[in-house]
């Protein structure tokens, strides 16, 4: 087998220098019974080729050729082959976790420099090192949250990513955690009236995302004024992170939960991205996940170390602040060196080109007659419109043109099934934009 | 240094700034096409209060400054690809490189989650047949991908014990851990609602089943047992420990961290184990990544089934695959979207590669710890002597005579050109040094490492100091952890100078 580096002879002299006559001895401690008489059913083994092959066919199964208009917390923007070169180097790509910080600065540097680029991106003063999503990152700052706050109620927007939602609710169900949703007003934004009225002294944290579930900017200010009213933390989750790049960053959240999958890492159908919690420097120690530190050595020169350990499972156990231990360092390191690439002007103008590319998309559907914007406060990339006939339908005849429509609210929002959620991004030409509002005017005009 | 040991010894140590402090305005590394549509202003789009006019503080540098910056962090780093990299616990084998070409493929890396199932059935299929070879791996009857890595896995694994106890009317209070678990173990527990009862270990450091037997009462809900142990130990009594709990309705979770051992050899599933989850990262060879992304499968007998959270993959007519996203008596879900992908997808890369060979794995990584172990008792001491599986954990015994400990034979061995053993765990033997060769190892890289091990062994008897001070051939020497834990520096910012780079 190409993978393993022993010859017969060379397995042989190492069973004699043990002083084992066979293998097979080496495994005695395994109750006869219990040992497999047989191989094990599995195919292959395969060549190289032959692994290649396989997954090529399987590939070839799926959308190539394809033109996709979905969003909903899974992103398509252009990344550099750079990105992947770095990636690729085995010193980053086949290194653990960097407890040994002498031999892993390279990890530890890298990790310091995502810690700071989320910081600046999120308008917080500290970032850990990644969640496994920004599914499991929202609900983390929640956990947070509630230590922090003491409190036991949960105020969630019903317009955060309804995957996020359930994800919260798993973990909350057996923590004592209670989870209350509050509705979405008539522009798609969270509905403060509500949101007021569900407010009490017992709330560890109000949850909304930004841009929303349906595409739309919520007033983080204005929320975090109303949460503090009462003692709550705010907690934003951004699901769409390159909207940062010309959205005032939530700086006024206590807690930022963010999916940074739109920087550098591709939809993979679901993952793995990467999750990013940031905070306060004050709630620091009540953070989940792993922290890089800056720090010297016995010279006095600048290095790096994993710090603040006692907050973590393998120090403290059972009184840890989560259970994590690995997380999605790969995914960040992507994250870094695509945002390293971006810079301020490269990731400005990518923002800029979504928001013009998706306003103008919405411009040309919204030119067939038939079709309506659903909420109107203002949105980054993704749009929310109304069809005179279900999304569901509409996409089917979609497919047929070779489009992969837009996501179908109604399967989250049993109310909202007319109602289409739209996503353009840098990567979607103008002629795609073009072709895809005439296929959708075309799919409407045909009789039902 | 001993002049026989032939391993390179020097660091690379070429230096290096933050990327914050290369960077000088107007300068960039990327550049978009051209746009295709009429300009919008974005404080007319977003209105001004939504506006933001970049981001403070981000860098501005070219191309090649990107690229030489990240190589020479990479440089700083020790990495499987560079040699031995002998983390017990962790599992550090070789990752194949064809896994990392086929996660790439166009119309895999590039599906979308919520694209139409008739566009995703590759996607699913490699789904289905990694589940397939997984249960034939494990012996269990169901099991989910969803996990996003062994920490998930296990509160996964307990909340579906949770679900299954809650329906029989009564979820139960504890879970038992014995006290040489990892401690995702407890802090998994507390998670999923359970209170925490420690387990110590018998003289021999097996389950202590007597005391187990005392321990189990109507209000556990179950033993969390990793086997082989972090001793390197295989758990003997296993079925009985699981008749003992199944008599009292309680279920047995198996942390199968180190299933490496196990693979081909023997199956959890027929041992009485009732959930358990894998660390694709460790044993299925998906690289570590610096620190992850992972994938923790977790796969159950029959009885948890019902309970298994969304999405569930299913066959529909004509051998169609679909993820459901409806169940009545699910957890939950875990995990936005279907899972690490990616990550299942190398692991069926690997899997595939070895088919039933993946039994000569797991026999050369038992081989590699035991020929290790062979040559070095008596240089270290062995506390546990009951035979070896995939790890061999020695103590610092002989060595703390004269004041060295596992961390300084650990930063001594980096000088010799190894990445450290796993020092200090499990927390049942003082002083751990808890050695995983894995299979990827050649007989002459075991012989480096023997050497190297025995060499320190020597200088910790004759020059304690220069073992105490190690690593002497790194960029950076030991570092102030105290320092960074007491006063946090946890991001650049302009003020923060360090001597490193100047």
């Amino acid at each position: 087998m190409r993978y393993l580096p022993k010859s017969p002879v060379e397995r042989q002299e190492m069973l004699a220098a043990i002083g084992a006559k066979s293998v097979d001895e080496l495994f005695s401690s395994i109750p006869d019974r219990y040992r497999l008489r047989e191989a094990l059913k599995l195919p292959g083994p395969l060549s190289e080729a032959e692994v290649i092959q396989y997954f090529k066919e399987r590939a070839a199964e799926n959308s190539v050729g394809y033109t996709s208009f979905l969003g909903a917390g899974v992103y398509n923007h252009l990344r550099s082959v750079v990105t992947d070169a770095i990636l690729q180097r085995g010193e980053f790509l086949t290194s653990y976790t960097p407890y040994q910080a002498e031999i892993t600065q390279g990890t530890l540097q890298a990790i310091f420099e995502f810690q700071t680029l989320m910081c600046q991106l999120t308008g917080q003063e500290v970032a850990n090192a990644s969640m496994y999503d920004g599914s499991t990152a929202t609900t983390e700052a929640v956990l947070m949250a509630e230590r922090l706050t003491g409190r036991r109620r949960v105020l969630v927007a019903h317009s955060v990513h309804p995957e996020y939602r359930d994800v919260l609710k798993t973990y909350a169900k057996n923590s004592g955690l209670l989870v209350e949703e509050v509705p979405y007003a008539a522009d798609g934004r969270l509905d403060t009236k509500a949101l007021r009225a569900a407010l009490k002294e017992d709330v560890a944290a109000v949850v909304a995302q930004s841009p929303n579930f349906f595409g739309v900017i919520e007033p983080v200010a204005a929320l975090a004024d109303i949460a503090h009213g009462t003692g709550a933390m705010l907690v934003v989750a951004v699901a769409e992170a390159v909207s940062l790049g010309a959205v005032r960053p939530p700086a006024e959240a206590d807690i930022v939960a963010m999916e940074a999958q739109s920087f550098g890492l591709a939809p993979s159908y679901g993952g793995p991205f990467a999750g990013v919690i940031a905070s306060r420097d004050k709630y620091v120690r009540q953070m989940p996940g792993r922290l890089a530190g800056q720090t010297t050595d016995t010279e006095g020169r600048r290095g790096f170390v994993l710090t603040l350990a006692t907050r973590e499972q393998h120090i403290r156990r059972e009184k840890a602040t989560s259970n994590i231990c690995t997380n999605q360092a790969l995914c960040a390191l992507a994250a870094t060196v695509h945002l390293t690439l971006l810079g301020k002007e490269g990731l400005r103008e990518m923002a800029q080109q979504n928001i013009s590319k998706a306003h103008f998309a919405l411009a040309e559907l919204l030119k067939i007659p038939s079709v309506r914007r659903a909420f109107d406060a203002p949105f980054f990339n993704e749009f929310t419109i109304k069809l005179p006939r279900s999304v569901k339908l509409v996409n089917a005849q979609l497919l047929r043109e070779k489009i992969v429509g837009p996501f179908v609210l109604g399967t989250a929002y049993p109310e909202l099934t007319k109602h289409a959620l739209v996503c353009v991004t840098e990567t979607t030409t103008r002629s795609e934009i073009e072709r895809f509002a005439r296929a959708l005017k075309q799919a409407l005009d045909q009789p039902v | 240094m001993d002049e026989k040991i032939k391993k390179a010894l020097r660091h690379t140590s070429q230096s290096e700034g933050l990327i914050f402090e290369k960077s000088s305005p107007g300068k960039r590394a990327f550049e978009l096409p051209p746009l295709d549509v009429p300009a919008i202003d974005p404080a007319k789009a977003l209105g001004t209060n939504h506006r933001r006019e970049g981001v403070e503080g981000f860098p501005e540098v070219s191309e090649i400054e990107v690229l030489r910056h990240f190589t020479r962090l990479s440089t700083w780093n020790y990495a499987i690809d560079l040699g031995m990299y002998p983390l017990g616990s962790c599992t550090m084998k070789y990752n194949p490189r064809v896994n990392e070409f086929v996660a790439r493929l166009d119309g895999l890396a590039t599906e979308h989650p919520y694209q139409p199932q008739e566009l995703s059935q590759g996607c699913l299929k490699i789904l289905r047949l990694l589940e397939q070879c997984l249960l034939e791996i494990t012996g269990m009857d169901f099991i989910t991908l969803q996990p996003a890595a062994g920490a998930q896995g296990e509160l996964t694994g307990l909340l579906l014990i949770r679900a299954y106890l809650e329906k029989q009317g009564n979820p139960r209070k504890k879970v038992l851990i014995p006290d040489s678990a990892h401690g995702t173990n407890p802090a998994t527990a507390v998670i999923a609602g359970y209170q925490v009862e420690n387990i110590k270990s018998e003289s021999h450091g097996q389950i202590d089943v007597d005391r187990l037997r005392e321990l189990v009462t109507p209000d556990v809900a179950a033993l969390m047992i990793t086997n082989p142990s972090t001793l390197g130990i295989f758990e003997q009594r296993i079925p009985e420990i699981a008749e003992i709990l199944h008599a009292k309705g309680s279920l047995l979770y198996m942390d199968g961290a180190n299933m490496n051992a196990l693979t081909g050899v023997t199956r959890p599933g027929d041992l009485g184990v009732d959930v358990m989850h894998l660390n694709l990262h460790k044993t299925f060879s998906t690289p570590h990544g610096g620190g992850g992304p992972g994938a923790g499968p977790v796969a159950m007998k029959k009885i948890l089934e019902p309970f298994r959270p969304v999405p569930i993959l299913v066959e529909k007519e004509a051998g169609r695959l679909a993820l459901e996203q409806v169940r009545p008596n699910s957890i939950g879900r875990v995990k936005a979207f279907a899972g690490n992908f990616g990550v299942l997808v190398r692991a069926l890369a690997y899997i595939l590669a070895y088919g039933p060979g993946v039994r000569q794995a797991t026999e050369d990584a038992v081989l590699n710890a035991n020929y290790i172990r062979k040559h070095l008792e008596g240089v270290f001491e062995l506390p546990y002597s009951l035979p070896s599986m995939h790890e061999v954990v020695f103590s610092d015994a002989i060595q703390k005579k004269n004041g060295v400990n596992t961390m300084d034979i650990a930063k001594r061995l980096i000088d010799y050109g190894f990445h450290p053993y796993t020092t200090a765990f499990p927390l049942i033997v003082p002083g751990a040094l808890m050695i995983e060769p894995t299979e990827s190892e050649s007989k002459e890289e075991c012989d480096l490492f023997i050497d190297a091990m025995k060499a320190i062994a020597q200088e910790a008897a004759t020059n304690p100091e220069l073992v105490k001070t190690a690593p002497h051939s790194t960029r950076v020497s030991r570092l102030d952890e105290v320092a960074a834990a007491r006063k946090p520096v946890l991001r650049w910012n302009p003020s923060i100078r360090g001597s490193a780079a100047d």
